[in-house]
């Protein structure tokens, strides 16, 4: 990598930066660079931006964008965690950039603060903060992530208890912004593991009484690439911004396949 | 520039366009080869960020019926509903939540097991009597499960996604029956090269324009380009002045906080502690229609009774619910209210603002979601579906849970229709050069023609239409906004975008969308000067009363010219009514 650059808020290639609200403080967002059209590696570049402890670091790499450096790219939507877009390496840890308020990564003591951001890890990176998502939704849709039934349909809805129904509710919370599989250290070294995210969703259909599935995405996920490269390290779970207990669902997971008749 | 043929294109893949491909393709009787064009990727859709529930008369916990579903329809738009379209709605509304619990989404439950109602503003028991539990839920995210439902769906049906294709133009062929669409031109976000897809049906789903406004529940990507693209074709735009604002908006955030909160329970509170509702909608209180709650929480913060240092938002109180229900039935608000605001729900009342929402107007549809092109004729080929069109069920004034079973009753029909025409039609010839004016517009805002940048603009664009043409406006805030905005479309011609790579140049996006957004907000404005009463989501402060005599109409909006500024002709469109008779709203 090669050595960082300071881009200064007051000396922002934009023009003149916009008024800094009461309260802000400046902080330094240190960014991984990567554009394959200009760089032959990743670099480190840094900004001073002006922040509120109530920021979210969306709004942060915002106003990289917007006043300091029009080339900084990374996706978001929705920006109060949602649709999944924003998945990153913030301070070392994948989290949603839309979910993450400054107040939370302030240094203490009056230190000055550096935020890190870098893309997530184990996809391809395809310009800065963007990577290539369709390996992760590749391994999503093997996994058969859809409701499987045979014969008729009923004319109403199916019946389904309300115990039945909370016992998959945690896995239908998913996303898909693959914060827990870029995470998994399985992942990042063997690209070809299905990943927590694909196993969530299996786990949410295996676990619907509905379905009538299960026996296929079991076999599938029993396969070399499947649920036994799991390593039970727990990042999976740390990483989840929806709070799903991902290694519970891919144990569960095992238990099943062990247990099938 | 590459080249595509396929029998149905569908742009946008939130709720309307992935149940319209998903009709086209299984429903249909025949498979038309159908491509799904997003500039995003398909699960981010911000149907995903619908929250409360679908209404349909199920009747599953209380007695209740479609008629009943109608009228409050009717009723809650301030009677600019086409009821024909309304009483379609809601009579498919029951097949519609139906289908999807068949697709696999989990929907709450009875302790019977069947799909769980909850009540919901405006959604009423014998046409107002009381409020009657007709939304169909997933815990406070049901949009979530309905995008994901219908994604994992397409998986199943192998439906073809071009993801991250921002689709800039349609191709209309002038043929001697008027225009026939026959494509759309897309810019394919990863490499800045420009697609041609040749098509015998294009169904419009593109969302809403939320992003005119600063205090806006909408995603950053909602910048109305659908809408936008059919405008600057000189095709019509429809009631563009209603623009819904949701009452409960974090405050300060604009982050949604769903209605179902209320439906559960919840009551709205100014900084005595006074259930103010009770005042403005003595029947259904905080289950009044969203307009009727969002002006009465703006008239209390305008008295001075507003809670918090400002006096700027009234409180939503859940405290009295308890940590179960919030926790199992409104799980994700009481999270975003500890995440964004650090108010525990549980605990406190939460600050809450009314927020822009939803647009009730856009791209005029019949039934069938053919676009129109004036009042009376169809582009042939060409479908809308979803927040992008207006049929019209929602009139002036959505209810809620309306829109999440908009997508779904005007997605699917949407998608039968195109299917339909695509097996009866062969393939037109495109226009000559299709992708000529795309290219003219990326080449322009790549040149060096300017200063003036996109977020400063965009900024100024929100703020004046946050104050000059939100819950309440009069003729003097209007005639500033539309000053503001037409002052910041000159501005536009200068300005400045900073990539000038072909790599996924989001800076190039961004430049791009706010031209929409300018777009737009000059037609929102300009239907909301014209229109001199109040209706639904419309409030003029100089015209407080409903005028059913000058302005039972919908207003039709269309461009004049090419260029970004020109000028707007208003015209008309009688309401189509069936057995309603207009009343005064009480509830």
């Amino acid at each position: 990598m090669t050595a960082a650059t300071v881009t200064q808020a007051s000396a922002g290639s934009r023009g003149d930066q916009p008024p800094v609200p009461d309260g802000a403080i400046t902080v330094t967002v240190k960014i991984m660079r990567f554009n394959p059209e200009l760089d032959s590696e990743p670099r480190w570049e840094s900004f001073g931006v002006p922040a509120l402890p109530t920021d979210r670091v969306l709004n942060l790499l915002h106003y990289v964008k917007w006043y300091l450096d029009g080339t900084l790219t990374f996706r978001r939507s929705c920006a109060h965690g949602i649709c999944g877009s924003d998945a990153m390496q913030i301070n070392g840890v994948n989290r949603l950039a839309c979910k993450v308020l400054v107040k939370d990564l302030m240094a203490g003591g009056g230190k000055h603060t550096t935020i890190t951001v870098a893309p997530i890890k184990g996809l391809p990176v395809n310009k800065d903060l963007l990577v290539d998502m369709e390996p992760f939704m590749e391994a999503f849709r093997a996994v058969k992530p859809f409701l499987i039934t045979y014969g008729n349909e009923p004319t109403r809805e199916r019946i389904q208890s309300a115990t039945d129904r909370e016992r998959f509710d945690d896995t239908t919370k998913c996303i898909l912004c693959a914060c827990c599989t870029t995470s998994c250290p399985v992942f990042w070294n063997e690209g070809s593991y299905f990943g927590p995210a694909a196993i969530v969703n299996a786990h949410r259909f295996i676990f619907d009484s509905r379905d009538e599935g299960s026996q296929e995405r079991l076999d599938i996920l029993n396969d070399a690439e499947g649920v036994w490269r799991c390593r039970t390290t727990f990042n999976c779970t740390d990483a989840c911004p929806r709070g799903i207990q991902v290694t519970k669902a891919i144990q569960e997971v095992k238990r099943a396949l062990l247990f099938r008749r | 520039m590459q080249f595509h043929k396929y029998d149905v294109v569908i742009v946008g893949a939130g709720g309307a366009g992935m149940r319209a491909a998903l009709a086209a393709a299984t429903e249909a009787g025949h498979a038309p080869r159908t491509a799904v064009l997003t500039k995003l990727y398909p699960t981010r859709s911000h149907t995903g960020a619908a929250q409360g529930g679908m209404c349909a008369a199920l009747a599953n916990v209380e007695e209740d019926n479609w008629e009943w579903h109608t009228f409050d329809t009717i009723k809650g738009g301030d009677y600019l509903v086409d009821q024909d379209a309304a009483e379609i709605m809601a009579k498919e509304a029951i097949d519609a939540v139906l289908d999807l619990e068949k697709m696999g989404l989990p929907f709450n439950r009875t302790p019977e097991g069947r799909i769980d109602q909850r009540r919901f503003g405006g959604h009423t028991r014998n046409h107002g009597e009381a409020a009657v539990r007709r939304a169909c839920y997933a815990a406070d995210r049901t949009g979530h499960m309905i995008l994901q439902t219908l994604y994992q769906n397409c998986v199943k049906h192998g439906i073809e996604f071009f993801n991250e294709y921002y689709v800039l133009d349609i191709c209309l062929t002038e043929t001697e029956n008027g225009p026939v669409c026959t494509g759309a031109v897309a810019y394919e976000l990863a490499t800045g090269e420009l697609h041609v897809f040749q098509a015998k049906a294009v169904v419009f789903a593109t969302g809403g324009f939320g992003k005119v406004f600063k205090t806006t529940s909408n995603a950053h990507t909602l910048t109305g380009d659908g809408m936008g693209i059919i405008f600057r074709k000189g095709l019509p735009l429809e009631d563009m002045e209603f623009y819904q604002f949701h009452p409960t908006g974090l405050a300060g955030l604009g982050i949604l906080l769903t209605e179902g909160a209320r439906g559960e329970g919840a009551i709205l509170r100014n900084a005595s502690g006074e259930r103010f509702m009770e005042r403005y909608a003595p029947t259904i209180k905080d289950l009044a229609p969203r307009d009727i709650v969002a002006r009465s929480m703006a008239l209390e913060v305008l008295e001075g009774r507003g809670a918090g240092p400002n006096k700027d938002y009234v409180l939503l109180d859940c405290t009295h619910l308890g940590a179960e229900v919030l926790e199992t039935k409104l799980p994700d608000i009481t999270e975003f209210a500890r995440t964004y605001l650090a108010v525990d729900p549980v605990k406190e009342p939460v600050p809450v603002y009314p927020t822009a929402h939803y647009a009730m107007g856009g791209i005029p549809t019949n039934i069938h979601g053919e676009v129109l092109r004036d009042n009376d004729n169809v582009v042939p080929g060409l479908y809308a579906a979803g927040e992008c069109a207006c049929v019209s069920v929602h009139g002036a004034n959505r209810l809620g849970t309306n829109s999440l079973l908009d997508i779904n009753v005007f997605g699917r029909r949407a998608g039968l229709a195109a299917a339909a025409y695509a097996a009866n039609h062969e393939l037109l010839d495109l226009p000559e050069e299709p992708t000529t004016k795309v290219a003219d517009q990326v080449a322009l805002l790549l040149s060096d023609h300017g200063k003036e940048r996109v977020a400063d603009i965009r900024t100024e664009l929100q703020a004046t239409m946050d104050a000059n043409a939100s819950v309440y406006r009069t003729e003097e805030t209007l005639k500033q906004a539309l000053h503001d905005v037409q002052a910041l479309k000159d501005r536009y011609a200068h300005i400045s975008v900073q990539d000038k790579g072909k790599r996924f140049n989001t800076d190039l996006l961004e430049a791009v969308e706010l031209g929409f957004l300018l777009e737009l907000a000059e037609v929102l404005v300009t239907g909301a000067l014209e229109r001199k009463e109040s209706r639904g989501g419309h409030a003029r402060e100089d015209y407080p009363s409903r005028d059913d005599t000058n302005y039972m109409r919908h207003s039709m909006f269309y461009k004049q010219g090419d260029g970004l500024k020109s000028e707007i002709r208003l015209d008309y469109k009688p309401v189509t009514f069936t057995r309603y008779k207009p009343m005064e709203r009480k509830y």
